[in-house]
């Protein structure tokens, strides 16, 4: 076995430490050292999104990063999502409009979603689309999660009014 | 049928199952990770049709953390082959060894497999398993396989053509010979891969000290694989346990036995350790069941008034390397002939079809088995033959469906149609799509020199297949029932067991709106479990919709039978006539006085307390169990409609409009019933213009990752109408029909008529799916060159 690499970083607001070895993916750390197995692995090349995680607060593919490359790093999975027990507006949004059927793909939705509001929080039909495009969903035909991410973009800005 | 009175029914409740999957909770197969943990990885042969001369595994086995190295003949000792057995009679039986034995069939078979301490280390012996392969004469497509010079696949049967049928009624080359008006053609679908997002996978786990073996896997049938694995690996069926609990979307893809299944439980009866194998999505597009891959060869025959007089048709279907369990591979081409007819009157047929084992990966059932290329084939000469009557292709459908008053009606193939709305479902989506208006907008949008059409397409399908008729042709399992088991703790809280098992389409609160409903509790109150063999009742999985029919029907005898006991020990305790008292909200009291009732749990307290609160004789306990078998099944039908634009630069296809009319009986619950038809459009819109497995003559595969195999995404996809008619099914309990795989048998057909529609000025027609922009331009120039 080659040599292990020690590891900090912070996942959903908490310092997580580690030891990996360098080949082992981001993916494969979140979801085997830190117990973290909502971020699902589809393919393993960088196509379904299933993967996608914040990392530093933009979307990334957990499956095409080295957990070495994520050190010192902040974090946001599909575990953070949530905060005290409530969920956050984009999960309503995606129970009460049927935006997911097996649930596969929906922790990277959900935070390709998130990053999608977080960068526009006003999108049209077609941004939702284009913006959600790289993250494939096999069950809805999408008509759920776009229905939600448009709500769930209304509730937020809501909010903050 | 019996009243069924619904409440929760037809209710649009949120999923149940939603919290756990949005924050992340789900327990998908790859999350469990018992102490012990091995993981399995295979080498795959990259020959598509080789022997194999020598096969060294002993550097990969002296590799530290290398629990053990497994070749396929060292397995065949642990495990008997799988042998897919029909009673078709001319179906030929063919063995396909979990790991292959002396030769391969397809690039991607598993010729050996590593269990190593993690997957990792297990990749790398991989590399140091040494093989040398004699390559045959690949076999790669079934017309040069059915040759009689062809190189075999399976010696033992001594030929590629692994199965003959035909379906016939009347005299119908006379028929077409004297008929007026004669559309034919010859129509290609491609292979098609259903890509759950989640890959398949297994962990397997035997206990020595009990001799339990336990297998989770992501599959849509654990009762079935149960019930295969005890035979195979010779294990008493009560010490197997399959588990499948969240899975990542299965579309039939998942309801086979798998070798990799069979691998890993012979192993960890052997090393007594807990052993995982996820596959990769190379390996899933290697070697999960593909769909389709058919040639049919068709011609109607209709009167100059439009009525049909006969259809006939020749179907080869290339069924890949191995013929799979428990289907095998006559699943879709004897569906091919036997549902072509579709919901027409069609008096005289014939079907002729062939399946032919070439060295691709094996032809499974998938999301509408055999009715997505039968729709497709009927449906275009449906459009060839209005324009050759110079009839709207509207009024020419509504000419030939069967009638109202003709149901049931019997097919040619034997099958019979208890009821379907075929024409209302055609007048409401005339009126949905402002049919008229859309004309018109069309004939102004040809004025501007713009290529769009619009396309119909309607389709009957057989669900909730009872034990008339095995789900696959021959098949000698019997999957005609389902069964509820249904317990009422004495808190009053219910857990209702069902062996259908799901991968995404909400079974744990539709089945529970069933079972509150048919109780009278309410929906908080009711657990549904389902895909756990050792909590479920015997059944077999989650297939050719049948759960709402089969689970939601045993729910509701289940639930009938807990109410009736529940009534009398109420009118026991409460000293009145049971036939007073009703059932409603967890409440039981006497119809017309409100007042006067007890709670359900007081009710199941006392069912439990023992003799002294129970009427005299009866039996304490408040649990059932009951089986339910529709029989016959019962038929669902939709119109689908597309209107299309074609680029006149890029050639691509740009959909405008997709409307959907269906009627699936009693809807339980219209939120997953949409998402149901919504997720199967797109499916079905994926086969007809971007998604196609390709091999090469070699039987390489080209389309190895998902950059090569394109599903839509969101942005390829627009907002699917859906309408419903609601005609409660005249044969099924609680008036359901099946409804998860429609929405993929409509969609290719409506989008090629609507295509054809659009190019009809130029005379083009569309006859092979998918419709890629390369495929268009080359029938645009009339070649097969790109220049
Ligand atoms: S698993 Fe990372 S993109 Fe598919
Ligand atoms: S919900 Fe199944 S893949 Fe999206």
């Amino acid at each position: 076995m080659s040599e292990q690499r020690q590891l900090r970083l912070v996942v959903n607001g908490e310092v997580r430490t580690g030891q990996v070895e360098p080949r082992k993916l981001l993916v494969d750390f979140l979801r085997e050292d830190l117990g973290l197995t909502g971020t699902h692995v589809g393919c393993e090349h960088g196509i379904c999104g299933a993967c996608t995680i914040l990392v530093n607060g933009e979307a990334a593919r957990s499956c095409l990063m080295l957990a070495v490359q994520a050190d010192g790093a902040e974090l946001l999975t599909v575990e953070g999502l949530a905060r005290e027990g409530r969920l956050h507006p984009l999960q309503d949004a995606f129970w009460e409009h049927h935006g997911l059927q097996c649930g596969f793909c929906t922790p990277g939705m959900l935070i390709a979603a998130y990053d999608l509001l977080q960068t526009n929080p006003t999108p049209t039909e077609e941004e939702i689309r284009a913006g959600l495009s790289a993250v494939l969903c096999r069950c809805t035909g999408y008509h759920g999660i776009v229905r939600a991410v448009q709500a769930a973009a209304e509730c937020l800005r809501g909010g903050e009014e | 049928m019996e009243q069924f009175t619904p409440k929760l029914v037809g209710a649009r409740v949120k999923r149940r199952e939603d919290r756990r999957l949005l924050t992340g909770q789900g327990a998908y197969t790859d999350d469990h990770r018992p102490s012990g943990l091995l993981y399995a990885a295979f080498l795959r042969s990259p020959y598509a049709h080789a022997r194999i001369v020598r096969l060294d595994p002993a550097a990969a086995r002296s590799l530290a953390g290398v629990a053990t190295v497994m070749t396929g003949e060292e397995l065949a000792r642990l495990v008997k082959p799988v042998r897919a057995g029909s009673n078709m009679r001319d179906y030929k039986t063919t063995s396909w060894p979990p790991l292959a034995v002396g030769k391969v069939r397809h690039v991607g078979e598993a010729v050996a497999v590593v269990v190593a301490e993690s997957r990792y280390l297990a990749e790398d012996a991989l590399e140091q398993i040494d093989v040398d392969y004699e390559p045959l004469p690949t076999v790669a497509d079934a017309q040069a396989a059915s040759e009689p010079q062809a190189a075999l696949l399976h010696e033992e049967v001594g030929t590629n053509v692994l199965l003959t049928r035909q379906f016939a009624q009347g005299e119908v080359d006379a028929a077409i010979a004297g008929a007026e008006v004669r559309v034919r053609e010859r129509f290609r679908f491609h292979r098609h891969a259903a890509i759950c997002m989640e890959n398949r996978g297994c962990l397997a786990e035997y206990h020595a000290g009990t001799g339990a073996l336990t297998l989770r896997s992501a599959t849509q049938c654990p009762g079935l694989l149960r019930d295969v694995l005890a035979d195979l690996l010779d294990l008493p069926e009560h010490c197997v346990r399959v588990v499948a609990a969240d899975v990542g979307g299965g579309f039939g893809a998942k309801s086979s036995l798998y070798p990799e299944e069979l691998t890993l439980c012979a192993i960890t009866r052997l090393l007594a350790r807990p052993v995982k194998w996820i596959s990769d999505r190379r390996e899933d597009l290697l070697t999960s069941t593909q769909a389709w891959d058919e040639v049919v060869e068709a011609e109607l025959a209709l009167r100059a008034d439009g009525t049909i007089v006969g259809l006939r048709a020749e179907v080869t279907t290339d069924i890949g390397a191995y013929s799979i369990y428990p289907w095998t591979a006559t699943v879709e081409p004897v569906q091919t002939i036997s549902f072509l007819p579709g919901p027409y009157r069609v008096p005289h047929y014939r079907g002729r079809t062939r399946g032919v084992a070439t060295c691709k990966a094996p032809l499974g059932p998938y999301r509408g088995v055999g009715r997505p290329i039968t729709t497709f084939v009927m449906e275009g000469l449906m459009d060839r033959a209005a324009r050759r009557l110079g009839m709207d292709p509207v009024e020419l459908r509504l000419r030939n469906y069967i009638r109202e008053e003709e149901f049931p009606y019997k097919t040619p193939s034997g099958i019979v149609w208890d009821q379907a709305s075929l024409t209302a479902c055609m007048h409401k989506a005339r009126e949905a799509l402002d049919y008229e208006a859309t004309r018109q907008w069309q004939r102004q949008a040809r004025e501007e020199g713009r290529w769009v059409g619009i396309g119909f397409a309607t389709y009957i399908e057989l669900t909730g297949v009872g034990s008339a008729i095995p789900v696959s042709p021959g098949m000698p399992i019997s999957t005609g029932t389902e069964a509820a088991f249904i317990r009422v703790d004495p808190s009053g809280t219910v857990t209702a067991a069902f062996s259908v098992a799901p991968q995404g389409q909400g079974h744990e609160t539709a089945l529970a709106q069933v079972v509150a409903d048919a109780l009278g509790v309410s929906f908080q109150d009711v657990r549904v479990i389902c895909g756990d063999t050792a909590v479920a009742p015997h059944g077999t999985g989650t297939y050719a919709s049948r759960s709402a029919v089969l689970a939601g029907g045993a729910a509701i005898l289940a639930g009938r039978a807990l109410r009736e006991k529940t009534l009398q020990i109420a009118g026991h305790l409460l000293e009145t006539n049971p036939a007073d008292l009703d059932i409603q909200d967890g409440r039981i009291f006497v119809r017309g006085k409100l007042e006067r009732g007890i709670p359900f749990r007081e009710i199941a307290r006392a069912a439990y307390g023992g003799l002294r609160r129970l009427p005299k004789d009866m039996e304490p306990g408040l649990e059932v169990t009951r089986f339910y078998d529709p029989y016959y099944g019962t038929a669902s039908s939709a119109t689908h409609v597309a209107v299309v634009e074609v680029d006149r630069e890029t050639y691509e296809v740009k959909i405008h409009r997709y409307v959907v009319v269906e009627d699936c009986g009693r809807i339980i619950n219209p939120l997953i019933v949409e998402g149901q038809v919504r997720g199967g459009v797109a499916q079905g819109i994926g086969a007809a213009l971007y998604e196609e497995v390709v091999y090469d003559e070699e039987g390489q595969l080209l389309t190895g990752t998902l950059m090569d195999y394109l599903v839509p995404t969101a942005a390829e996809l627009i907002p699917i109408e859906v309408h419903h008619l609601e005609t409660p099914s005249p044969t099924t309990l609680g008036g359901f029909r099946g409804m998860g795989e429609g929405g993929t048998i409509g969609a290719p057909a409506a989008i090629a008529n609507a295509v054809s529609d659009a190019l009809s000025p130029l005379g083009i027609e569309i006859t092979e799916l998918p419709i890629t922009p390369e495929r268009l331009f080359r029938l645009m120039r009339g070649t097969n060159e790109l220049s």
